[in-house]
C-alpha cells in the first residue's frame, strides 16, 4: 500500500548518488478503520450526562415537622395540588373550605403558576437576578454567588410553597413543580402528602361549590 | 486524425487529512461520551431546568419503570456483593461465592431475594429477557427495597442515592418510593433528569 516514487524534479541531480524519493503511505485502510470505531462509539455511548435535581425531604420526624409547619405563616404560603392530566391548583394561605373560588385553577406554562409564584416572590427573583448579573461581570466568584443566592432564598419574608400531588399525578408533574421552584427562586419548598381536605377542595371546585353547598345545607 | 491523448493519471487520493479528522472525531467520542448502562426498561426521564451534573462514583440508582417496578444499580462490584450478602442474611438465603460471581456481573438488578437464587442460575441472555418482569417488591406487605437500600449504605457510607424515574409514572408510585427512603432517614437524594432551558410560553 505504501508506495516509494522516484522523484522527478532530479533531473541535474547527476552529482549525488542518491536518488530523491517521495514516501507516500496510503491511508485508506486507516480510514476505514476509524470510521468503524468512531460508528461504535456513536451507538454505545451517550454523549449527554443525565442531569440530576437536589431535593432534600422532611425528615419523617413527627415531632419536627409539625412544629415547622406551624412556623409557616399563612399569610406566606402557597399550596399546590398536581392532580392527573396535568392539571394543577394552588390556593394561598388557609383553605376556605366554604368558598370554592379560593381554589385557583391555572397551568405549568409560563403565564400559569410562574406568574404567580414571580409575583408573590418578587424581591427574590430581582435580587438573584441582580447576584447573576453580577457574577457575569465576574464581579462575584461562584462560591460568593451560591452563598449569597441561598442567603436570599432563605429570607425570613419568602413564600414557602408546599406541593400535594394526587396519586393520580405523574412524576413529570412534581418535576415540573420543582423545576418552577428553581426558576422562581424559592428557597423554602416542601412535598407533602395530600390531606382529604385538598382532595375535598378539589372536588369542590370541580363541582362548582356544590360540595360545600351541601355541607352548609346539612349543617344548617 | 489522430485522438486525441489523454494523459494518464494515477488516481491515488490522498487520505491523511482525512485521517487526521476521523482520528480527531473518534478523540472527542472517547473523552466526552461515557457507556450506556444496561437497563432492563426503558426510561424516558422529565426534562428540568437544573443544571448539576450527578457525580460519576458512590452512585445507587433507583430506576422506576412506568408500571411501577423498581430496579436498583451500584456502581462497584464489590459492594454489590457484599450488599446482596447481606440482603441474603436478612431473608435467610446464604449465596455461593458462583452466585455471587454472577450477580455482580449484572448492571442493574431487581429480583425478589426469594427468587435471586433460581434467577442466578439461568444463563445471561435468559436473565435479560426475563429481570424487566420482575422488580424489587416495595410495599407496606414486603417492602424489599427498604432492605436493598439499607444494606447498600451499611456496605457504603458515601453512597449517593438517585432517583430515575420515567416521566409517566404515576405519583403514587413515586411517594411509596420516596416513603420509604424517608423511613430510612435518607432525607437528601438525586432526582435523574433531562435538561431543557426555561421556556416562555
Amino acid at each position: 500500500m505504501a508506495e516509494v516514487q522516484e522523484g522527478s524534479s532530479n533531473k541535474k541531480g547527476k552529482g549525488s548518488k542518491q536518488k530523491k524519493m517521495t514516501v507516500r503511505v496510503d491511508f485508506t485502510p486507516m480510514v476505514d478503520m476509524n470510521m468503524l470505531l468512531i460508528t461504535f462509539f456513536m451507538l454505545c455511548t451517550s454523549l449527554s450526562k443525565p442531569q440530576t435535581m437536589e431535593i432534600s425531604m422532611p425528615s419523617n420526624d413527627k415531632n419536627i415537622t409539625e412544629e415547622q409547619q406551624n412556623k409557616v405563616k399563612a399569610s406566606q404560603a402557597i399550596t399546590l395540588l398536581l392532580d392527573a392530566d396535568d392539571k394543577l391548583y394552588y390556593y394561598e394561605g388557609e383553605p376556605n373550605y366554604e368558598d370554592y373560588t379560593s381554589l385557583k385553577e391555572t397551568n405549568y406554562t409560563a403565564k400559569g403558576i410562574r406568574s404567580v409564584l414571580l409575583r408573590k416572590n418578587y424581591d427574590a427573583v430581582k435580587k438573584v437576578e441582580e447576584l447573576k448579573a453580577k457574577k457575569d461581570k465576574l464581579e462575584l466568584t461562584e462560591d460568593e454567588y451560591k452563598k449569597q443566592v441561598a442567603e436570599v432564598k432563605g429570607a425570613k419574608d419568602t413564600p414557602t410553597v408546599i406541593i400535594k400531588a394526587t396519586d393520580e399525578a405523574t412524576y413529570a408533574n412534581l418535576i415540573d413543580a420543582l423545576d418552577e421552584m428553581q426558576i422562581c427562586s424559592i428557597g423554602k419548598y416542601v412535598i407533602v402528602e395530600i390531606t382529604e381536605g385538598d382532595q375535598f377542595l378539589i372536588d369542590n371546585y370541580l363541582q362548582k361549590g356544590a360540595l360545600s353547598a351541601q355541607a352548609a345545607q346539612f349543617e344548617g | 486524425m489522430g485522438r486525441p491523448k489523454i494523459a494518464k493519471k494515477s488516481t491515488f487520493i490522498d487520505m491523511t487529512a482525512m485521517s487526521d479528522v476521523t482520528v480527531l472525531l473518534l478523540t472527542f467520542f472517547m473523552l466526552t461520551s461515557t457507556f450506556v448502562k444496561k437497563e432492563p426498561v426503558q426510561v424516558v426521564t422529565p426534562a428540568s431546568v437544573s443544571e448539576i451534573k450527578i457525580p460519576e462514583t458512590n452512585i445507587l440508582q433507583i430506576l422506576v419503570d412506568p408500571s411501577g417496578k423498581i430496579f436498583l444499580s451500584l456502581d462497584k462490584q464489590q459492594d454489590m456483593i457484599q450488599t446482596l450478602t447481606k440482603v441474603g442474611e436478612a431473608y435467610g438465603v446464604t449465596f455461593s461465592d458462583a452466585e455471587l460471581n454472577e450477580f455482580k456481573k449484572a448492571q442493574t438488578f431487581g429480583v425478589p431475594i426469594k427468587s435471586m437464587k433460581q434467577f442466578l442460575a439461568l444463563p445471561g441472555e435468559e436473565r435479560d429477557k426475563i429481570l424487566k418482569d420482575y422488580g424489587i417488591p416495595c410495599d407496606s406487605a414486603d417492602n424489599q427495597f427498604k432492605v436493598w437500600i439499607s444494606s447498600a449504605r451499611a456496605t457504603n457510607r458515601d453512597l449517593r442515592i438517585a432517583i430515575k424515574a420515567d416521566q409517566s409514572t404515576p405519583y403514587s408510585v413515586i411517594k411509596n418510593v420516596m416513603n420509604s427512603l424517608q423511613d430510612l432517614k435518607e432525607n437528601r437524594y438525586n432526582l435523574i433528569t433531562s435538561l431543557k432551558s426555561v421556556s416562555d410560553e
